[in-house]
Formats: C-alpha cells, sequence, structure tokens
C-alpha cells in the first residue's frame, strides 16, 4: 500500500470518518470530526503508523491531509 | 534550550515599544473600521478617527467587561468561526469573543512561539494535571477543557493526572514516571489543581519530578488559606519533589494567543516581543513607576477580529523591573482581582474532590 493510502486509512481511523468524505481534500476543522480533540488522537496516530515523531510547529500546521502528506514525505516516511 | 535565534523573549523595552507603537495604531483603526460599537466607545471618549499617539501609554484602552456588555467584533458576521465565552461564575454574565479562521489559526501559533522558548521544538512526554472527562463532551468545552486542548499540542503520550471522577490516579502518575521520568518530561495544569493533586500526591508517594517541566495558569486565590503563594509554590516543589523548572502563566481570553510567561528564576512574568504591560493607577490611570501595584492593562498585536490589543484587566500588579531579568522588557507580577471586580478564572470552575 502507497504511503497516501496508508495515510488515508490512518485518517479515517483515528478520526472516525464516514465512507462519503472526501479525505484528500480535508481541511482541519472543516468537518466536526476533526476538530482540536480529534487532532490530538490523529497526530498520535500517523506518528504510530509511520513511526515518525512531529515538532510542535508541525502539529499546529498541520492544517489538511495534503500538508501532513508532504510532512511525512519530508520526514522520510515510507 | 537551543531557541535563542528566533526567541520572542528578545526586545529591550525601548525596541519593544517602538515597534508596537505603528503597530497598535494600525490596530486600533482596523478595530474601529471593523466594528461600529467599538469606534462609538473610542469616539465618545474623545478620540478622533485616525488619530496619533506618541506612546504605548497613550493607547486608549478597553476594559475587558466591555466583552460582556457589547459585541466587539472586527470582522463581518458571516466570516464569525467560532465565538469562545469566559467561564463566569454562577449568575455573572460572560465575554463574547469572535474569531474568524484567521484569528483561530493564529493563536496557537503565537502560543507556540511563546512556549518553545523554554520547551523547545520537540514536544515532550506531558502529564496533564486534570481528566480526560474535560475534553469529553466535544461540542461544549469549559475554559479548562480548551485550555487543556490548546496545551496539548505542546506534548506527546499525554497521560491524565485524574480520574474520571477527579480524584488523582496516582498510577497513572507513577507510570507516565516510569515510562519517561528519566527523560524530560512536561507538565501541565490549572495552578490549584496541580498543587492539590500533584504536589501533594508526589510528597506523599515520593515521587521524582525533576526531568519535569511545568507550565501553569489560573490564579492563586484557592492557594491562600493554605498560605502558598508563587515563591512557595515553587520553593515545596523543588525541595519535595525535585522539579525546579516550573513556569507560571498569565493570559486571557480576551487577549487569546497571548501569554506573560514567568522566566527561568522564577517570581516574574515577561512579555513576549508582540506583548507589553502597563500598570496604572486607578485614580489617575498614569502608569504607575516600577515597585508601585496598580491595575494591569494588556497589550498585544495579535487580537486582529476583536479589539482586544489595548485592554485594561481587573487584575492588580507591579512591575519589579525594567530590562533587568531573565529575558528583556518589564518583569512583572500579579498581585490578585481588583476588590470590585467580579470573581472569574479559569479555575473556578473547578469544585473536585480533596486529594
Amino acid at each position: 500500500m502507497d504511503l497516501q493510502q496508508r495515510l488515508r486509512n490512518t485518517f479515517v481511523e483515528a478520526l472516525a470518518l464516514g465512507e462519503d468524505v472526501d479525505v484528500e481534500n480535508l481541511k482541519y476543522r472543516d468537518i466536526d470530526e476533526w476538530d482540536s480533540v480529534g487532532h490530538m488522537a490523529l497526530v498520535a496516530a500517523i506518528e504510530d503508523e509511520f513511526d515518525v515523531q512531529f515538532e510542535t510547529e508541525q502539529v499546529i500546521d498541520m492544517s489538511s491531509f495534503k500538508v501532513s502528506l508532504d510532512m511525512l514525505k519530508d520526514l522520510g516516511a515510507e | 534550550m537551543t531557541t535563542t535565534a528566533e526567541s520572542v523573549f528578545g526586545l529591550s523595552q525601548a525596541e519593544r515599544e517602538a515597534a508596537l507603537l505603528p503597530v497598535l495604531t494600525e490596530l486600533t483603526e482596523h478595530h474601529r473600521t471593523g466594528g461600529e460599537p467599538y469606534d462609538r466607545i473610542l469616539s465618545s471618549l474623545g478620540i478622533a478617527r485616525g488619530a496619533s499617539f506618541d506612546s504605548v501609554e497613550q493607547l486608549p484602552w478597553l476594559p475587558v467587561r466591555m466583552f460582556k456588555h457589547h459585541v466587539l467584533k472586527s470582522v463581518p458576521d458571516d466570516e464569525v468561526f467560532k465565538v469562545l465565552t469566559s467561564s463566569g461564575t454562577t449568575g455573572a454574565e460572560v465575554s463574547r469573543i469572535y474569531l474568524d479562521k484567521e484569528a483561530a489559526a493564529d493563536q496557537p501559533r503565537y502560543l507556540g512561539k511563546t512556549l518553545r522558548t523554554v520547551l523547545g521544538d520537540q514536544r515532550l512526554p506531558m502529564l496533564m494535571v486534570d481528566t480526560i472527562g474535560i475534553i469529553k463532551n466535544r461540542r461544549s468545552f469549559s475554559a479548562r477543557g480548551a485550555g487543556v486542548l490548546g496545551m496539548a499540542n505542546f506534548g506527546r503520550k499525554h497521560v491524565y493526572a485524574l480520574d474520571e471522577n477527579d480524584r488523582p490516579d496516582v498510577e497513572a502518575i507513577k507510570g507516565f514516571l516510569a515510562n519517561h521520568g528519566n527523560e524530560p518530561f512536561l507538565i501541565f495544569g490549572f495552578t490549584f489543581m496541580v498543587w492539590q493533586y500533584l504536589y501533594e500526591v508526589a510528597r506523599e508517594h515520593e515521587l521524582d519530578l525533576s526531568n519535569g517541566i511545568l507550565i501553569h495558569s489560573g490564579g492563586w486565590k484557592k492557594l491562600i488559606d493554605r498560605a502558598v503563594d508563587n515563591a512557595e509554590f515553587r520553593r515545596r516543589f523543588a525541595e519535595d519533589t525535585g522539579l525546579t523548572r516550573i513556569h507560571n502563566y498569565y493570559g486571557m481570553v480576551e487577549q487569546l494567543g497571548t501569554v506573560f510567561l514567568e522566566g527561568p528564576s522564577g517570581n516574574s512574568l515577561y512579555c513576549p516581543d508582540f506583548a507589553d504591560v502597563v500598570i496604572r493607577d486607578p485614580e489617575t490611570w498614569r502608569e504607575q513607576p516600577v515597585g508601585v501595584p496598580g491595575v494591569i492593562e494588556v497589550v498585544s498585536t495579535v487580537p486582529r477580529s476583536y479589539p482586544g490589543h489595548v485592554l485594561l484587566t481587573e487584575d492588580l500588579g507591579v512591575v519589579h523591573g525594567i530590562d533587568d531579568g531573565d529575558w528583556p522588557g518589564k518583569r512583572f507580577s500579579v498581585l490578585g482581582r481588583l476588590p470590585r471586580a467580579e470573581a472569574r478564572g479559569c479555575s473556578d470552575t473547578f469544585s473536585g474532590s480533596p486529594a
């Protein structure tokens, strides 16, 4: 499974997203599930899944699915 | 921590005022244009549109209680993303603070820049001196819940020190220390809860908190009857638990994203470069000299969606010195509420069981 697909699955699971959600175009606070509580769970889930550690600034700047995918690539996640 | 290059605690008092004055003057105009009630308040004080000011002290201030009686916002209704309310005690009116998306996104960034001076860039394992119950109801957070969530970004592997019945979870605290106690870790909580539920538990169980960095806020009112002030708090934590890296902070919902942070040597709060304080004589409203208590005015360039850039608080404070402490600028203490101010504060919403 490629990085994007795995990240998508992590989003769906951590935020308990329904099937109709357009995950790839999702932005922070666009939907109720991705609020600040969801964000905390999401960050922890991504860190666990990809064995990476985000800095504080990255957690604050993680404003969309696409941004988080770019951050993962920058961290060398595979 | 290796953060000096981008520290927001770098400007001397003269540099700070020179940098702040034009921005705050522009913000005053911005808020007058954006909100009719604010413009009316300033006009009634005889301050003309486009007025210039010679110093930060001369900028017109807004008493914080105005946010309870007026709709003070500087963005159109359809751009309001979130309305925050302060935690009023029963029967008291609440402040309403209006945020657009940009303001909501700005706020954690400024808080982040401020706290990284003492926390560094890495998110540390984090002990929350609170209960996870505080954030369970996602549709309505208390101010306490919002505070906990706002701080959560700075940590990882969050562990809550209280169970869902608001009782200290000694096993959870011990488990956290067994896993993370040998490396730097972050502790966050409201001041009196940290005292009642962490200090007292740590002393009783002889827990070692020497690698901790404690960030706490919320006022000393509830600790007064235990004869615990800031200095005593620091002394007892150091003596009984080994915890010496302690940073109290002062901030309010009416000036979100701006916190005044206690420096490493303790007992003085410092202003980040985008903020300042003016201590005013409650009779003449002139600025008090160093060492003389007065009413705290807080200024900050952060608020853009509501006129919270120059606020007269209902707290008493005193400046201890200028450009003579851990970081440049004014260093000050909060002495308590103004006698006539109604009781209010984040920690007032808590009435838990004794430790």
